[in-house]
């Protein structure tokens, strides 16, 4: 008999204990690190004016939303239309940080088509083509959806697309009481 | 009552595989001869009860019998008929009928095509192949009943979704399912090789004209699947590393390291326990695969999670097939000694290289691929690794990859000299060399070293393959078939690569806003809008603009993009205008009325993308010709031995080695 061979099985089933280590943990207390904390500081540069740059410290003092997209993402397409109502409807001021995207080599301006075609809802698009305050965010992939307080401090952050319930029952209620906040 | 019979054929089949799975294996272990041969005749009734359910299934689907809740949620009544036939396997329920039935499609096939292996060998595959489609019937009739009834019957069915509603739709899956499944035969062959303790050449002459069927369908229907996205979905694009797209592209890979590791294990006798690993790895991605794509894991975490018996059975099958065969594995893969030494500088090693590429591969697909699940099943939500992750892996090890690919043919098996092989690859490396670096000077005036690279690469591929053909200074008619297979499919690879560079690089795209008279010009072309129109068809309302396309003043075509209305609350759909050509494809898509006749437009011009599919094409052709190479044939000395009683029976594929081509 020769240990290599148990190579194979040993790795799935390491695969497989992990997976289940995952599906057993409730994932709903695994906080963010970013949660209560003040927003990270960006300065980039506007998707339509790029001699323009746009900070977090200027969008201080209201409730806004941080919303990380990107045309070569699938699922961020998927979104649009559920985030767009959601700033329609609570006329929330929404940053969409444009993450890796527009100005690589690969997709160029695409950015500018994507929202020609899917339509804009957003306040002002940051433009973060190397992805630098993406990693000052934490993030792990695109969509992510950050809401940040009238202070400043980042109060909740979505992980993946936006759907309609999470938008009605998490977004809204959650947009609502910040206002009211001192 | 039809749907009745086919829920009843659906048991029966269920219970034949049981028997099919259950009697040949034992009978084959404990010697009972009438017990093995249980397996053929067991293998075509499975076909036959699976053909029925199908049949039934299908009659209700055309009948519009909305009394089955299947049928009801997934088609209705102003559908066209190939459409209502195709949302057969739009949905879950059915497309598991369908595998279950391609599956014992493809075990009625080992069964038919088997005069030269040796019962024992076709009772354990064929076993083996009733077992995972006990898995599938099961899984079916316990969670996923197609044939399940509603006692309110609605007057009309629910409508598919549009997208699907195409031709090109309408066979991809049954094309991959062809392939996903065939991989099983190899899976089949690979868990009966370990039963018996005992792989040679002969063995591997069984298992690789199956594997290469099976690539040759997954190849055709990856292929077929880019092309659909590509006019379908109307952003012109051919590959978007999406799940489901990487769900098949990875079997496809392991498939076509299997292949090469096959030759080595048939040819040299090496790379045996590694052979067995890639049939397990190849069969266990295209379960996952199915079930990725087929269970909404991927579509909608909630759809998961809101039927739990589901997820829970899917788990627990991928769960027994891939743990007992890597079990099985563990245990009597050290009985395959791979005697064939080799050198450094040797096929072999080449093989070597190619396989741990391939792999490499499939690891970091399947990582971007399983990551944003891993995310999900965390709770965070889905994300998107983004192609950006995959081009950046891919490209530099498909570099390396092309770059072995060339010298393949060239070196020998076992140990073959440097200079020797050097003298054999000067002429296409200089010419490949050239060609790279002096034609897009001369057409295009350009130079670019993405362009030069893929050019290379494909060039010195598709010379490697034409001048080993030349080399070997016989009339090509006299090539063995599998030769003339890897030959073509390698070219094919060159073309896809050529195709992927020059598109990704010289591909222009532009969003523009025109009236009705008002032109754009494009990479020399002119569009003209001339003409918008509104039409009633079947069963969507479209818009539909004509566009005169002119070079030089010359009209090349009308182009006719539409934008699809289905009614109800449905998306509409972009059906986009394309003037296909060998060199370059013109593609237009409508977008949307801008008021005062004027619509905007999205409009591209890619060179070469038609190389891409073309390629495939090529790939998947050499893949059927390999597989009907004559040697695989060969049943002679075997025959002979089916009349001996089983215990010889055991040992008569060792006999057969003999005879290796």
């Amino acid at each position: 008999m020769n240990k290599k061979y148990f190579i194979p099985l040993f790795a799935f089933i390491a695969l497989v204990g992990l997976m289940l280590f995952g599906l057993k943990n409730d994932p709903k207390v695994i906080p963010s690190p970013f949660i209560g904390q003040e927003a990270p500081e960006f300065t980039l540069p506007k998707l339509y004016k790029q001699d323009e740059m746009i900070t977090a410290t200027e969008m201080k003092g209201q409730v806004w939303v941080l919303n990380l997209w990107a045309s070569w993402c699938v699922s961020c397409r998927a979104e649009h239309k559920v985030l767009s109502r959601l700033i329609e409807k609570m006329k929330v001021p929404t940053i969409g940080l444009n993450y890796k995207d527009y100005g690589t080599e690969e997709y160029t301006d695409e950015a500018i088509s994507w929202l020609a075609r899917y339509g804009n809802p957003y306040t002002a698009v940051a433009v973060d083509t190397n992805g630098s305050a993406g990693l000052d965010w934490g993030v792990v992939g695109v969509p992510e959806t950050f809401v940040i307080d009238k202070k400043g401090i980042v109060r909740y952050k979505f992980t993946g697309p936006v759907f309609d319930q999470a938008v009605d029952e998490i977004l809204v209620p959650l947009i609502d009481k910040l206002r009211k906040e001192g | 009552m039809i749907p009745e019979i086919g829920h009843f054929a659906l048991i029966l089949a269920l219970s034949i595989a049981i028997v099919q799975g259950v009697f040949p294996l034992l009978g084959s272990l404990i010697g009972r001869n009438n017990w093995v041969a249980i397996a053929k005749p067991a293998s075509f009734a499975q076909m036959f009860f699976l053909s029925v359910s199908f049949a039934c299934l299908l009659f209700a689907f055309l009948t519009n019998d909305f009394s089955v809740k299947y049928v009801a949620n997934n088609s209705n009544s102003q559908m066209p008929t190939i459409f209502r036939i195709s949302a057969l396997w739009g949905a879950h329920e059915g497309s598991l009928l369908l595998w279950a039935l391609t599956l014992g499609g493809w075990g009625a096939a080992v069964g038919y095509f088997s005069k030269g292996i040796p019962p024992i060998m076709l009772a354990r595959v064929l076993s083996v192949m009733g077992l995972i489609g006990v898995g599938f019937m099961l899984f079916m009739l316990l969670t996923s009943n197609p044939f399940e009834r509603l006692l309110q019957i609605p007057a009309e069915g629910r409508q598919l979704n549009p997208l699907l509603q195409d031709i090109g739709l309408a066979i991809h899956p049954p094309m991959l399912y062809m392939g996903y499944v065939g991989l099983s035969v190899a899976f089949s062959f690979a868990i009966a090789a370990m039963i018996g303790g005992k792989l040679d050449a002969a063995w591997a002459r069984w298992a690789r004209p199956w594997t290469n069927i099976a690539w040759m369908f997954l190849t055709f229907g990856i292929t077929l699947g880019s092309w659909w996205a590509y006019y379908e979905l109307g952003w012109g694009g051919w590959w978007f590393w999406d799940p489901v797209e990487n769900a098949s592209l990875m079997p496809w890979i392991v498939g076509t390291a299997l292949i090469h590791s096959l030759a080595v294990t048939e040819k040299r006798a090496s790379f045996k326990a590694w052979t067995i690993l890639l049939c397990i790895l190849g069969f266990s991605l295209s379960l996952l695969g199915t079930f990725l794509v087929r269970s909404g894991v991927l579509t909608s975490v909630h759809s998961f999670a809101s039927d739990p018996e589901r997820g829970l059975f899917i788990l627990i099958f991928l769960l027994v097939v891939i743990g007992s065969s890597l079990t099985l594995f563990a245990f009597r893969a050290h009985k395959f000694r791979s005697v064939g030494i080799f050198s450094l500088v040797s096929r072999e090693s080449g093989l070597l290289v190619n396989n741990v590429i391939l792999i490499i591969m499939t690891a970091t697909v399947l990582l971007g691929t399983l990551y944003p699940l891993i995310i999900d099943a965390f709770g965070s939500g889905k994300i998107s690794v983004g192609p950006p992750y995959f081009n950046y892996v891919t490209v530099p090890l498909g570099t390396l990859l092309l770059i072995t690919m060339g010298f393949g043919f060239f070196i020998r098996w076992k140990k073959d000299q440097p200079s020797r092989i050097l003298k054999k690859i000067w002429i296409p490396l200089t010419v490949s060399l050239v060609a790279a670096f002096v034609l897009p000077l001369i057409l295009i005036s350009d130079f670019n070293v993405k362009t030069t690279l893929g050019l290379f690469l494909g060039s010195w591929v598709t010379l490697g393959a034409l001048m080993w053909v030349v080399s070997l200074g016989r009339s090509p008619f006299k090539l063995p078939l599998s030769s003339w297979g890897s030959v073509i499919a390698h070219i094919g690879m060159a073309m896809t690569v050529i195709g992927i560079t020059l598109v990704s690089i010289y591909d222009t795209e532009k969003d523009v806003r025109l009236e009705i008279g008002q032109s754009y010009d494009l990479a020399g072309y002119n569009f003209a809008f001339t003409n918008i129109e509104s039409l009633k068809v079947d069963n969507y309302i479209a818009s539909r603009a004509t566009l005169d396309v002119t070079q030089e003043g010359k009209l090349v075509n009308k182009m006719y993009p539409e934008k699809r209305d289905y009614g109800r609350d449905q998306m509409p759909m972009t059906e986009a205008g394309i003037d296909a050509g060998f060199t370059r494809d013109l593609f237009a898509a409508l977008g949307e009325p801008l008021g005062n006749n004027a619509w905007s437009f999205r409009i591209y011009h890619k060179p070469f993308v038609r190389w891409i599919w073309l390629g495939g094409v090529l790939m998947g052709l050499g893949g059927m010709l390999a597989a009907f190479d004559k040697r695989y044939r060969r049943t002679r000395k075997v025959i002979v031995k089916q009349t001996l009683p089983s215990s010889e029976l055991k040992n008569s594929s060792d006999q057969v080695s003999g005879a290796t081509a």
